[in-house]
């Protein structure tokens, strides 16, 4: 199949990751509803074959990939993150997929690129979330070039072996692991290298809640939820509230790239 | 000399002998429902929900609540507008609506502190001074609070009627915070919450003069 076989991998937690239905059927995806359970319910009307991602901006070969021809050139590894919500739930889920700097190299990163821009499918009419316009369509998200590069930063094209289920981002979506989730961009189509800071959605909808780096930060307060802990979703009715980690557990490998920033002001 | 019935003359005549135990208890099931089930879940006896509750139990059963709670709100409100509107003699109904009212809110805001802040006391005030839906959910539960505790004939003796139906009119800002709390929980504009409001504004609308103190 196209996720595996996926080689293991230093980065992968050994916390125990939640079920495949807990991950599948608790999605925020509202291309396909607002619901959490919308997305399960309504994105298998989306079309993931065949499916192109343009590779634009400053690369030396941009163009339109396949992703077929993407997954030839890409070594699949199996990911297992903690996965944190800006809603303050998370999960931990064992991704498959590739580093996000093999498909930018492939792509060849010219010298004058510094951020990355992202842009997930268009398509109303599979897609009937777009027909309300809560959010600017098509969904847009964005990193800086180092937090891209950076291997913890992954192209998911599974979960659990198994090819990535439409309501989780099919056939490829980002992940960045110490980051809110909704910068996990789903269900990718455009991916652009340049030198200025790419417009985002949800810093779109509400600069003064969704900073364009949305790092998981346990004491940066969000106005909407106190970000200083977090509920781990699939222990019941009674799963535990435990402390969100500062970059959610990955402090260690990525403090190094904000270093000197303040990470308040630049939330 | 007799007349035929107008439809809100036989409305009233089917409701007269409905006893307000009934409304108590029927109102109450979904709320007994839900304790009974947390109750067995806590002790580790049996999941009567399974997974009827989704991923996230605790969330959507908070969520339920609250619409629960909002629900009666509005149904409470609704009583003295059909009076005056359409002569539906419902008032005897309107006092266990309110307290069923009380009721919801109160397990909303005890499932969020239980289950869902899980009584991390220093999480649950900062979120009450520092997120606005937080403050304006609670802002609408205090000002339940003498309401509710006055809903009884007992306090309308003892405070008079005039006096008692003064402190009573303190349903109107709390209504509109629920609404508005409602609206405000939702990450972007969504309808359903938007139709609460909508309900809610044109009911104190039809009010007109009276809601003032």
């Amino acid at each position: 199949g196209i996720a595996g076989p996926a080689l293991a991998s230093q980065y992968s937690t050994d916390e125990e990751p939640n079920a495949w239905d807990e991950i599948t059927q608790y999605n925020n995806f509202y291309e396909f509803g607002t619901g959490k359970s919308d997305p399960a319910e309504y994105a298998s009307a989306l079309t993931t074959d065949p499916w192109e991602v343009e590779i634009d901006g400053l690369v030396d070969k941009p163009g339109t990939y396949s992703f077929k021809d993407i997954m030839a050139a890409m070594t699949v590894e199996e990911r297992i993150y903690r996965f944190r919500c800006v809603e303050a739930w998370s999960m931990v889920i064992p991704w498959n997929g590739f580093e996000l700097a093999d498909l930018l190299n492939m792509a060849g990163v010219q010298s004058g690129a510094k951020y990355v821009a992202f842009e997930t499918l268009l398509r109303p009419e599979e897609m009937w979330g777009q027909k309300r316009r809560f959010v600017p369509w098509p969904y847009r998200e964005g990193l800086r070039l180092d937090e891209a590069m950076h291997p913890l930063t992954i192209m998911a094209t599974g979960i659990y072996g198994k090819p990535i289920p439409n309501q989780n981002g099919a056939p490829m979506r980002l992940v960045v692991p110490w980051k809110y989730g909704f910068k996990s961009i789903k269900s990718i189509v455009k991916i652009t290298l340049t030198d200025t800071q790419p417009e985002t959605s949800w810093n779109t909808i509400n600069a003064r809640e969704y900073g364009f780096y949305s790092n998981v930060n346990p004491e940066v307060d969000h106005p909407r939820w106190s970000q200083a802990s977090e509920r781990r979703v699939g222990g019941g009715l009674l799963a535990k509230r435990i402390p969100t980690p500062m970059f959610n557990g990955y402090e260690e490998q990525v403090a190094g790239l904000y270093e000197g920033m303040d990470l308040a002001k630049n939330f | 000399m007799s007349h035929a019935l107008t439809p809100a003359e036989r409305i009233n005549a089917v409701l007269r002998p409905v006893p307000t135990w009934l409304v108590y208890l029927v109102g109450a099931l979904p709320g007994i429902y839900i304790l009974v089930g947390i109750t067995l879940a806590l002790s580790g006896i049996y999941d009567v929900f399974g997974n009827s509750l989704g991923v996230d139990p605790a969330r959507t059963i908070e969520h339920w609540l609250g619409e629960l709670a909002l629900q009666f709100f509005i149904a409470t409100m609704l009583i003295s507008v059909l009076r005056d509107r359409f002569r539906l003699k419902l008032i005897k109904f309107r006092r266990p609506l309110g307290l069923l009212t009380f009721f919801y809110v109160v397990l909303h805001l005890g499932i969020w502190l239980g289950l869902d802040i899980q009584f991390r006391w220093a999480e649950a005030w900062s979120d009450v001074l520092k997120r606005p839906y937080i403050t304006i959910g609670m802002v609408g539960f205090l000002l339940l609070i003498p309401v509710a505790m006055t809903s009884n004939n007992a306090m309308i003796r003892l405070m008079g009627p005039v006096a008692w139906q003064r402190l009573h009119k303190l349903c109107y800002p709390a209504i509109v915070l629920g609404g508005v709390h409602y609206v405000m929980v939702q990450k972007v504009w969504e309808a359903e919450p938007l139709i609460y409001l909508a309900v809610i504004l044109s009911l104190l609308a039809l009010r007109g003069k009276r809601l003032l103190p």
